[in-house]
């Protein structure tokens, strides 16, 4: 049975702006905002998982985007370095948390953004890794020789789509649904060449971070907004479960930014 | 050119970050060598490039780097150069860097500054406050000036041979010998002269007395008149068969017209010299009226500089003529800079001695009828060079004719 890691969103809100989804302007309906994580929580409880949560910690609003704290592969756990300072306060708490609980943690080098599970994402046994916004594309390096994984580095062009976990979303069938042109000619090229039967998702759902759903074998857990998706999805076989995220969006994430893997990978 | 070496690592195979660096290096007006690559031999193996980048410009460069570091490149940090004090006046340190005709850069404090001139068998003063890196002769070098010794720290930028067949020093390597046609190699000299005056080109002529023993003068007046002559370097015999020719229509008192010995032709020469002397200059000579035709009376003219270098068995020599050797290498030294081709005819050892001063960037055209003297001067490495057999009346006839056309 997967295991996920959320927490929940006590001491969320939009307190800074780090990505062009977030105004302090237009901060969060904080009651709304509570519901749509606990809608997320009971249907992701409802699947074949186990939920595991942290607690969040008051000044860190964004912690509840657990996707960020780290990659986990097998028992290894590996924590982010994050990019914008307002966010670095959560890494000790996310390693110190996976550590009680037994992961390896391994740090990468300081000076190397990686922002986990976000910008890291396995499709079949490649390890599909973002750059440019948050990331950085020598973290790759050292994340692939931690693992010892093939790893496909594909820059991000579009900053509404900061985090690969924003575009793309890989499917158990060895597919992947995305936006193309989040990333850029080569990174497309790339992708392209690694995986074979791509669905493509329109701008106009791509907005509503369609792509960024939570995979379950067949039960894909993703925002409202894309019913054009939905329907190639289900023609795909798989079960489609759409949730109301608008609160989150405002901060730049949905349901796979609320989630990681833990582990992502078993083993490789 | 600028250059920085750049190493990629990890899957730049797979994610085509390899080919993304080098498409942006070129698309952002760079150009890329690949110095080394190892590509991963299994799936989860990185690959490995180090490529050397290089651009016209520092801003250009630094641009392409900054763009480059986002996708991952990490720049090779360059050692600086080893200097040590020059031990005597005109003595260089042991281990002293030689350098070459080739745009040199060396390393200082981590960044790149350019050696200037590209001037061969020097070594490089080096003065840290002013950033300045100077290619200097024995002759220039004080007691402590800091000297460049070894070879770490310092880029040699070779003259790359295009791929196109633009112009003939494209496609002709080796001189064109006795035997073999000549019109269309000298065609081809005439479009690169007429390409080098009317693009802001500098074209430096080298002539030996044979221009005028040959007949040749006329023909190089028309050079002189029709602006393909910027500078000419030469020496006394040069100058003194051309005025002796001009006042006696005599060279070493033999009558050029008719291939005859004038009576007393002997004396021609001597006397020529005492009339330039009496006048002061050759310049002074023209002003006067003594001296009204002949490649001297034209280059003063035209306004073409000249420097007349002696040599031991001169006659005279005519007061403009630089007796002392360093000095007429100094003096020619410091009016080569910007000559962008150079005209060499009948002269092996003043031709040699100015190609030594000349940068492997300038086109050098070289004429004898001594096959020797061609393949010497052709010889000499660069990728510029184009030597011709054949005296020198029937080539600057052909030549001229060329350049009317």
């Amino acid at each position: 049975m997967r295991q996920l890691l959320l927490c929940p969103p006590d001491h969320y809100g939009i307190e800074y702006e780090i990505n062009p989804w977030m105004s302090r302007a237009r901060g969060a309906e904080i009651p709304v905002a509570q519901a749509q994580w606990k809608g997320l929580f009971n249907k992701l409880s409802s699947l074949d998982c186990k939920i595991e949560l942290i607690p969040p910690r008051p000044k860190l609003p964004d912690m509840v985007f657990t996707a960020n704290a780290g990659l986990t592969i097998g028992r290894r756990f590996i924590p982010s370095n994050f990019r914008h300072e307002e966010r670095a306060g959560e890494a000790p708490h996310f390693a110190r948390w996976m550590e009680e609980r037994g992961y390896e943690v391994v740090w990468l080098p300081k000076n190397l953004y990686f922002e986990g599970e976000g910008d890291a994402l396995f499709g079949g046994d490649v390890l599909f890794c973002g750059y440019k916004f948050r990331s950085d594309i020598n973290s790759h390096r050292a994340v692939a020789d931690i693992l010892g994984c093939l790893v496909i580095s594909v820059e991000l062009v579009d900053p509404r789509f900061y985090h690969i976990d924003t575009c793309f979303c890989p499917l158990p069938d060895g597919g992947a649904f995305w936006f193309p042109d989040a990333f850029d000619e080569y990174g497309q090229r790339a992708i392209r060449d690694h995986l074979r039967d791509l669905i493509d998702v329109v701008e106009e759902e791509a907005v509503h971070f369609s792509c960024n759903a939570v995979v379950l074998g067949r039960e894909i857990v993703l925002p409202k907004g894309a019913p054009k998706l939905v329907t190639t999805l289900k023609d795909r076989g798989y079960t489609c479960h759409p949730l109301p995220m608008s609160e989150f969006l405002k901060a730049g994430g949905a349901c796979k930014c609320l989630t990681m893997f833990m582990p992502q990978r078993e083993k490789l | 050119m600028f250059s920085e070496t750049v190493i990629l690592r990890g899957h730049i195979i797979d994610s085509l970050i390899l080919p993304k660096v080098l498409d942006q290096i070129l698309t952002q007006g760079g150009d890329f060598k690949i110095g080394e690559i190892k590509i991963g031999q299994n799936r989860v193996d990185q690959s490995y490039a180090r490529i050397e980048v290089s651009a016209p410009s520092h801003e250009v460069l630094d641009e392409i780097v900054r763009r480059l570091r986002q996708h991952g490149a990490e720049v090779l940090e360059k050692a600086d150069v080893q200097l040590a004090p020059a031990p005597a006046d005109g003595v260089f340190p042991k281990d002293f860097y030689v350098t070459t005709n080739q745009q040199t850069f060396l390393t200082l404090d981590g960044t790149e500054i350019e050696v200037r001139p590209a001037l061969m068998d020097c070594a490089i003063v080096v003065d840290h406050d002013a950033r300045r890196a100077t290619a200097k002769k024995f002759h220039e070098v004080w007691r402590g000036m800091e000297i460049v010794v070894g070879h770490q720290g310092i880029k040699v930028m070779p003259v790359q041979r295009s791929t196109a067949r633009t112009d003939v020093f494209e496609f002709m390597s080796t001189s064109i010998a006795l035997e073999k046609p000549k019109s269309g190699v000298i065609r081809e000299m005439a479009t690169e002269l007429k390409r080098a005056r009317d693009g802001g080109g500098k074209i430096l002529v080298v002539a030996g007395p044979a221009i005028v023993h040959t007949g040749a003068v006329p023909h190089l007046e028309k050079l002189i008149e029709w602006g393909y002559v910027n500078l000419l370097f030469g020496g006394n015999a040069l100058a003194l068969h051309d005025i002796e020719n001009a006042i006696f229509g005599t060279s070493l008192g033999v009558h050029l017209a008719r291939g005859s010995l004038a009576e007393r032709g002997h004396e021609n020469q001597m006397r020529a010299i005492n009339m330039i002397r009496e006048a002061g200059s050759i310049s002074r000579a023209v002003e006067s009226g003594t001296l009204k035709t002949g490649i001297m009376a034209g280059c003063v003219r035209h306004g073409v500089e000249f420097v007349l270098a002696g040599s031991i068995r001169d006659d005279g020599p005519l007061p403009e003529v630089i007796t002392d050797t360093i000095e007429a290498q100094d003096a020619m030294r410091e009016k080569i800079t910007g000559v962008t081709t150079a005209l060499m005819m009948g002269t092996m050892l003043h031709s040699m001695a100015v190609a030594n001063l000349l940068p492997a960037t300038a086109k050098t055209l070289c004429v004898d009828v001594n096959p020797a003297a061609v393949s010497k001067l052709t010889e000499r490495g660069s990728f510029q060079s184009l030597g011709l057999v054949s005296d020198l009346e029937p080539f600057l006839r052909e030549l001229t004719m060329a350049l009317a056309r």
